[in-house]
């Protein structure tokens, strides 16, 4: 669990978070959302620690972050995963030398067993074919995709994603959700993502976070949204005509099921 | 602007202090180490070879030029070659150079990296970035600089001697027997000396400009050429304050 307590950052005089306290719960897949300048990827930076934050406190299972020394710091990072917005993959190494990278770094196995893992991991973002291949070689998805299997290579307990669906077609998009959703579930890691798709909010959204200039707006999952009466929120998640018919729609179906489930209970 | 340099200072001096910390695992180092050597060493020789043979070669035609004295003594020329050659041109000239090729490359380098966020997911992963980045590239160059300027050295006397032979202007001997008038083997330790200097600054300055590039594309190649002016300047400068120190009889 990583939790946000009063956190503020500013640049000069211009504030980005002025005070967010929030809660990333562990084995779900929790979501940052908001308009572009809402301050989600700064929060992300400052939770990971790319950027310093001014006030408050980041703990991570309860060990305060942002308060730590270097080297305990260091611990903490290397249970964290990342998906980079352009996936940050290696340039000049080829995928299998990208995903083995981490281990070859913090990892005592033997070059056999890092091999494996490797394998292990390419095999479940299903890239094995893709392993001698450069990055400049493969697609934007797939690129996201070893950047998920690199996430996971060391077992991380939190997985951070930095808009993993931006760029890519809606099917690929829901592959790479479906993926972290998995990935998550099955190894019950805290997952924070950051997005703008709506996709990914529907469909991932376990706990949701909507930021609104820089502030906590609003808070729930993604069954909440259909029903949630915020006005900033529903601007932003059904910003167009057909959005919100399709709200509509989801609400009648959500009512109907519980018509059925309350007529099945008297029966 | 007094005070943009004291800021740019200041973060290159913390840039370096904070290279220094425990390596997350000693063989990556080693491998990167190894990497950076064969790139700033292997991969300059060719531009090395080809210029310190024709600096050579237009020094010894420019003192035979200057040197039409009769009571001057061809061997001279040749004693003139290897001074100026050991002295200023060799350290001097090929670290112009190499901070053009090895400058720019390690600043675009390290600026690609930053804009595309690789050095963010080090970071992440809990990698010093300074220390397995840069500091390998600095130890690199503190190695294979001072290599490629006495092959440098060697390459500009010889280049000499064959331009002396072919143009009629001195023989072999002559050549032979100038090169060994006044020989100073503080020379070479002046040159030496340099050219660790000159490393350093060929290495360190770049990888500051790159390491701290914000932007995109645009920005890296401003670095890349930030970085490269001034490392010359500094080379320039340095060359000054170290001959005025070092070379006082």
């Amino acid at each position: 669990m990583i939790e946000l307590v009063n956190i503020k950052k500013a640049f000069g005089e211009k504030v980005i978070l002025p005070d967010v306290s929030a809660v990333m719960e562990t084995g779900k897949v929790n979501l940052i959302i908001g308009s572009s300048g809402s301050g989600k990827t700064v929060m992300m930076k400052c939770m990971v620690g790319l950027m310093e934050i001014d006030g408050g406190k980041i703990l991570y299972d309860g060990q305060d972050f942002t308060n730590m020394p270097e080297q305990e710091r260091k611990n903490v990072r290397r249970q964290i995963g990342m998906l980079f917005q352009g996936s940050a993959l290696f340039d000049s190494m080829t995928v299998e030398q990208n995903v083995m990278f981490p281990l070859d770094m913090f990892s005592k196995s033997s070059v056999k067993e890092k091999k494996a893992r490797v394998m292990e991991c390419l095999e479940r973002v299903q890239l094995k074919d893709a392993a001698k291949k450069f990055p400049a070689e493969i697609s934007g998805g797939m690129k996201k995709r070893v950047g998920i299997a690199r996430a996971i290579v060391l077992n991380p307990k939190y997985l951070f994603c930095d808009e993993p669906n931006s760029g890519l077609d809606p099917q690929t998009s829901l592959l790479i959700d479906k993926l972290i959703k998995e990935i998550t579930h099955e190894f019950n890691m805290t997952t924070v993502i950051n997005t703008h798709d709506m996709n990914t909010v529907m469909e991932s959204g376990d706990h949701i976070v909507y930021m609104y200039q820089g502030r906590k707006q609003w808070e729930g999952s993604n069954k909440d949204i259909i029903f949630s009466k915020d006005e900033k929120l529903n601007d932003f998640i059904f910003a167009s005509d057909f959005l919100r018919d399709a709200k509509e729609m989801r609400q009648m179906e959500m009512f109907q099921e519980k018509d059925w489930r309350n007529k099945l209970k008297k029966d | 602007m007094e005070f943009r340099f004291f800021h740019h200072f200041g973060s290159y001096l913390l840039m370096l202090k904070g290279m220094f910390s425990r390596p997350e695992n000693m063989k990556m180092y080693w491998k990167e180490f190894m990497r950076q050597c064969v790139d700033i060493g292997i991969g300059s020789l060719g531009i090395v070879f080809i210029i310190s043979l024709f600096m050579g070669a237009v020094t010894t035609v420019q003192i035979a030029y200057q040197l039409v004295s009769p009571i001057i003594p061809k061997a001279t020329i040749a004693q003139v070659v290897r001074d100026t050659i050991i002295l200023e041109f060799a350290p001097t000239l090929t670290c112009i150079v190499l901070a053009g090729v090895v400058g720019s490359k390690i600043a675009s380098e390290l600026g690609n990296m930053r804009v595309s966020e690789q050095i963010d997911a080090q970071e992440i992963m809990g990698i010093n970035t300074r220390g397995y980045l840069i500091m390998p590239k600095i130890l690199a160059s503190l190695i294979m600089i001072p290599c490629l300027i006495c092959i440098a050295g060697f390459l500009g006397i010889w280049g000499g001697l064959k331009a002396g032979e072919m143009g009629g202007i001195l023989s072999a001997d002559q050549f032979w027997q100038g090169l060994r008038q006044e020989w100073k083997p503080y020379n070479i330790f002046f040159a030496l000396f340099k050219s660790f200097v000159f490393a350093f600054i060929i290495a360190s300055v770049p990888s500051y400009y790159g390491y701290n590039v914000q932007g995109g594309a645009l920005e890296i190649g401003k670095a890349s050429t930030r970085a490269v002016v001034v490392t010359c300047v500094l080379i320039l400068f340095m060359d000054y304050i170290l001959a005025a120190i070092l070379l006082q009889n």
